[in-house]
This record gives C-alpha cells, structure tokens and sequence, in this order.
C-alpha cells in the first residue's frame, strides 16, 4: 500500500483510565454504558419521503471523546442539528445530565451546557478575534440594555472574561491575531477560533462538526491534541469526521450512522472492522481506510 | 455671480444645520442600530417617525401636557416595534425588510384615513399641539446667526434641542455598542446561528435593537412635527425613508458619527444641487430646452444619486465606516 506522505501520523493513544470504563461494554447498537450524560430516544426526522435521522437509542459516555463517523447522507450532521435546536425533531425525547433538552431552543441548549460548532466555520469575520471570544461567555452581566449603561456593574467580569479569553487564544496559538478581523484568519485558524469560542461557554458538552475538514496536516495535529486535552479535563467530546486514520487515534468510542440510524457502535477497532460498517462505506476504498483486507 | 454662488452656499450651509438634518442624523442614527449594528433591514423607517409624532400630538389633543405626550410617543415606537418584531424576526431577513415597507404605508394610509378622522385628523392632521415647548424657549424674538446663515428665534430653539439630541443619542449609542450589548447586536449582525450556538437569545436582542432604534426614529419624527408646530399623513412618504438610509450609508453604517455627518452632507446636497440649478436657470447658464424649473426637484434627487454612487466606488465604507470591514465583507 502506497504510503500517504500527507497522512497525519496519529499513534493510537493508549487508553486512559476513563476509556477503559467502556471496555467491558458490548459493541451493538443502542447499548447502555455507565455513567451517560447524554440520552437520545426515538429521534427521527424526515425531509419528504427520506428519513435523514432515526435513531432508536444512544447514549453517550461522560468525559469521553465520541466520534460519530458514516458515508455522506448519513444524517450525521442532521442528528447534530436536532440535538443542538438547530433543527425539529418530528419525534423522540434527549437529555442531558437528566434535563430534557428536546423542544429547546439553541440558546437554552448551549446554556444547559451543550455547544456545538458548525462544519462551514461561522467566524465572526467583521469582529476581532477577542471580540469573537468575549462573545462566548455566558451569564454577562453587560449584555442587558439598561446593564450596558452602567459599566460599574460588569466592569470586573468583562476583565475576568477577557483574561480567559486570552489564556485560550494562547493555548489556540490565535494570541498573535488578538486583535485582528477574525475575517483575515485562514480556514484552519477559523476551526480554532470556533473551537476556543465553544469553549469560553464553559460547556459540559462540546459538539464538533468535522473539526478537521480543510485543515492543514500539521495543524490536523494540534487540533487533535486540543481535542485530547478537553478530554482529560473532563469535557465530554461528540464529534462527527470522515478521516478514518484520526478516528481510530484519538477516540474512546465510535458511533457509524448509515441512513440515519445506527449500525454499530463500539470501540474503535471493533467499529473499524465491523462488516457492517465497512458495506457502508464500499465504494470508498473501505480496505484502505480500515487497514484491513475485506 | 460669485454673488449667487455665495447666496447658494449660505442657504446650503442653513439647510446642512438646520431642524431638516438634525430630525435626519436622529433617524439615521436609530436606523444604524437596525442595520449598522444589528443587520435588520428596516424598509419602513418612517412609521417610527410617524408614530413617534402622531402619538404625541394626540397626546396632546386629547388634553394632556406635552411633557406627557413625549414619552407616550417614544412608547408608541417602542409597541410598534414589538408588533413588527414579534412575527417577522423569527423569520429571514428578507421577510422583515418587505414587512417593514408595508408598515410604513399602513401607518401613513391610517391616519389619513376617513375613519381615524375624529383622532388623527385625516388628510388635515393634527395642529398646534407644541405650544407648550415654544412656551419655554430661551431665545427672544429676532434672527441668529452670522452673514447669511441666519434663522429665526423658533428654528433656534427647535435646532438646539434637536442637535442636543443628536449628541445625546450618538453618546448612548456608543456607550451601548461598547458593552457586551453591543457585541452580541454585532455579532447578530455577523451571524445570528453562531450567537444562538453560543447562547444569545438572538429574537430577544433583535426586539430591544428594533425598539431601540424606533425610539429614536420616534425623537426625530416629533423634533419634526415641533418645527412645523404639525402633523400631516403626507408629510411620511416612503421615500423618506430612503433618504434616511442614503444619510447612513453617506456617513458610514455601523460608526457612530457617520449618520450625523451623513445627515448633514445629505442636506448639504440637496439644497446645493436645488440652488445651483435654480440659479442657472433663472440667469441663463442653463438653457430653456435643456431644464426648466419644474423639472428641478426631480433632477436635483438624480444628481445626489450620482453623488452617491460616486461614493459608493471610491469609498465603500462611506465617510467614517471602517474600509477593512468593508474589504472583509467583500470576500
């Protein structure tokens, strides 16, 4: 097999002492795992004739990092949209930590603690890069109306905020770009942007839509080390990506959706070799991506 | 006829200072925290104006004091702006521009209408309901102001409270778009999926921006009701409305002084290109087959067009916009 010079070389990280949680459980559709903080059931969603999401049942683990993975269409980004309020359900209920997020809307879901960002960056173009920042805190006190006049009110909370802010920028490696047009990033740096701006939410749950589409092999490494690093601080990452290599690295479960609804789920060597989830992939070279022989 | 060039200046320069251009920059300032600030598209601009003035007059009418009917008419924009608010800002923008140019034609055929008569005073309107403001005007009987640019003791009064206003407005304007107010308009402005992902209750901060800027929209409509001591339905043509926005975009969207600079150049303008032409036609400059007076008032409006588009390509941003924002939308 020819070797792919530009393929990001991801060890296979060794598992930690919350990924082995996941060891004892079964790979089939829909199990139960210990601890979940987030619960799907029965969650469909039909655009006409076709059922872009169905999913009967899925929990996600706390403080892991789950990939979601299937060909095009699948309904990926769809189940994204619907469990973020970006999108109605027409049937199923969700919860997050116990708390009904179902009927929400996407404010109430990023307060609830669940921030998703999206797969074409929504960079803030004509606001600076700290402004984008800033932006993300919740609970400031200077965005009332009346608030906003009395500077006395959020003055020390908008210096908290900034000096967070910054300490994100930083490990970002935006720090340079402070107070640039967030317009005049590259694509890869607009990805970094989105993901720091999630987080100055403070949320449980962080929500990425291929993170890792159009960006530069070398910065493919350091978004995957950031991706990481939520983990080990016990944020929980659901996130959606079509690179099999980075898939298998860095995950401590996968999800594979095929026509809305799940086919397998597992650990990533169990997914990776699961006919099932090769048959939906045939036709993109599903031996190459998987390293094994069909 | 440097004489008449002179004369044409001074009656620019009164019209560039005048209640006309400060009524505008308070206008165009409550339209740039629609569009400048927030991105809502306002089409409908003049029925805040309308509102604003009308509500007060009929305050008055019905035998309160003015100092009651101010506020009662800076509500009227507020409720006004919820009504519009309310069913269009869950929705594309789009929806809310057409929206808004009906509403401005709606509050217009109302008031004039037959049935409001006993209220509004149909097609005759509403008159003399300022007295009390000219009661307390500080400047004695006479004319002010320097060579001749001058203006009599109500234009004073009317252009004092009027550009204090203005100053007053920009400064709450400013103060408001600095705080994390202002940061989450902008970035509405910029994205309003990326606000709600983190979030911003986006519908509620689009409301208070619409009946922020209607409220302001409301203080020119009266400052210009208090001038002409009336209010007249044909007085809030939809076209208004669009001078308004070419005084915003004149000065700059989204900057703070450049609706005021957009409002004074927008006078400035129109009464120059009106005087010149006139003075042209009456001394001969410009030929009989070529225009003739009543074709004035059309051509004076193509040529600010022009103005504009000249602008439009030579500097994007307008006068006080910032040029890399501009760039950056270009993308």
């Amino acid at each position: 097999m020819p070797v792919d010079p530009l393929a990001p070389d991801v060890a296979p990280v060794a598992p930690t002492a919350s990924s082995r949680r996941l060891a004892s459980v079964p790979a089939q559709p829909g199990v139960a795992k210990p601890d979940p903080i987030l619960v799907v059931d029965g969650v469909t969603r039909t655009f006409g004739g076709l059922k872009a999401v169905d999913v009967a049942h899925l929990e996600v683990a706390r403080g892991l990092i789950t990939s979601v993975i299937g060909p095009n269409g699948a309904g990926k980004t769809t189940l994204f949209n619907l469990l973020t309020g970006f999108d109605t359900a027409d049937s199923g209920t969700w919860t997050l930590d116990g708390v009904a997020l179902h009927g929400k809307h996407p404010h109430s879901v990023a307060r609830a603690g669940m921030v998703r960002t999206f797969q074409l960056t929504k960079a803030l173009s004509k606001m600076t890069v700290i402004d984008n920042l800033l932006l993300g805190a919740a609970n400031q006190k200077g965005e009332g109306m009346i608030s906003a006049l009395l500077p006395f009110l959020w003055r020390d909370q908008e210096r908290e905020v900034v000096e967070r802010a910054d300490k994100l920028l930083d490990r970002f490696r935006l720090g340079h770009m402070r107070n640039e047009y967030a317009g005049t990033l590259s694509g890869g740096q607009r990805k970094l942007l989105e993901m720091a701006r999630a987080l100055m939410v403070e949320p449980r749950v962080i929500l990425l839509d291929e993170p890792m589409a159009g960006v530069n092999p070398a910065l493919v490494q350091s978004l995957l080390g950031h991706v990481t690093a939520l983990r080990d601080e016990g944020m929980t990452v659901i996130f959606i990506e079509h690179d099999m290599d980075v898939v298998m690295g860095i995950s401590d479960w996968v999800v594979c959706l095929a026509q809305g609804a799940v086919i397998a789920e597992g650990l990533p060597q169990a997914v990776g070799s699961d006919p099932k989830v090769i048959d939906a992939y045939l036709g993109s070279h599903a031996a190459d991506d998987f390293g094994g022989t069909p | 006829m440097i004489d008449v060039l002179l004369k044409v200046f001074a009656d620019s320069a009164r019209a560039a200072i005048g209640v006309q251009a400060a009524a505008y920059a308070l206008a165009a300032i409550g339209l740039n925290v629609h569009f400048g600030f927030t991105g809502l598209i306002n089409f409908g601009h003049i029925a805040f104006l309308a509102v604003g003035a009308y509500t007060t007059a009929i305050v008055v009418d019905l035998g309160f004091s003015l100092w009651l009917a101010i506020p009662a008419g800076l509500l009227g924009a507020v409720i006004l702006g919820m009504l519009l608010g309310i069913p269009t800002l869950r929705l594309r923008a789009d929806y809310l521009a057409i929206t808004t140019i009906a509403v401005g034609e709606i509050i217009r055929v109302m008031v004039r209408s037959s049935a409001m008569e006993g209220l509004t005073g149909g097609v005759f309107g509403l008159q003399g309901f300022a007295d009390e403001f000219f009661d307390v005007n500080p400047f004695s009987r006479g004319n002010y102001g320097v060579w001749d640019i001058t203006f009599n003791e109500r234009s004073m009064w009317v252009m004092t409270v009027g550009w204090a206003l203005v100053v007053l407005t920009a400064l709450l304007v400013h103060a408001l778009m600095r705080a994390p107010f202002g940061r989450v308009l902008k970035a509405i402005r910029e994205d309003e999926d990326a606000a709600r992902a983190l979030g911003k209750n986006v519908f509620a901060f689009k409301i208070r921006s619409l009946c922020l800027g209607g409220a302001i929209g409301a203080l020119a409509g009266i400052l210009l009701a208090f001038e002409a001591q009336a209010v007249v339905p044909d007085r809030y043509l939809p076209q208004t409305t669009f001078f308004i926005w070419t005084a915003m975009i004149l000065g700059g969207t989204g900057s703070i002084k450049g609706p005021i600079a957009g409002a004074i150049i927008f006078w400035f303008v129109v009464a120059s290109t009106e005087g010149l032409l006139r003075a042209g036609i009456t001394h001969g400059w410009i030929p009989d087959w070529l225009l003739s007076s009543q074709e004035v008032a059309a051509v004076r409006f193509m040529l600010v067009g022009a103005i504009l588009m000249a602008l439009m390509v030579w500097r994007p941003q307008g006068l006080f916009g910032k040029r890399e924002e501009v760039l950056i939308g270009a993308r």
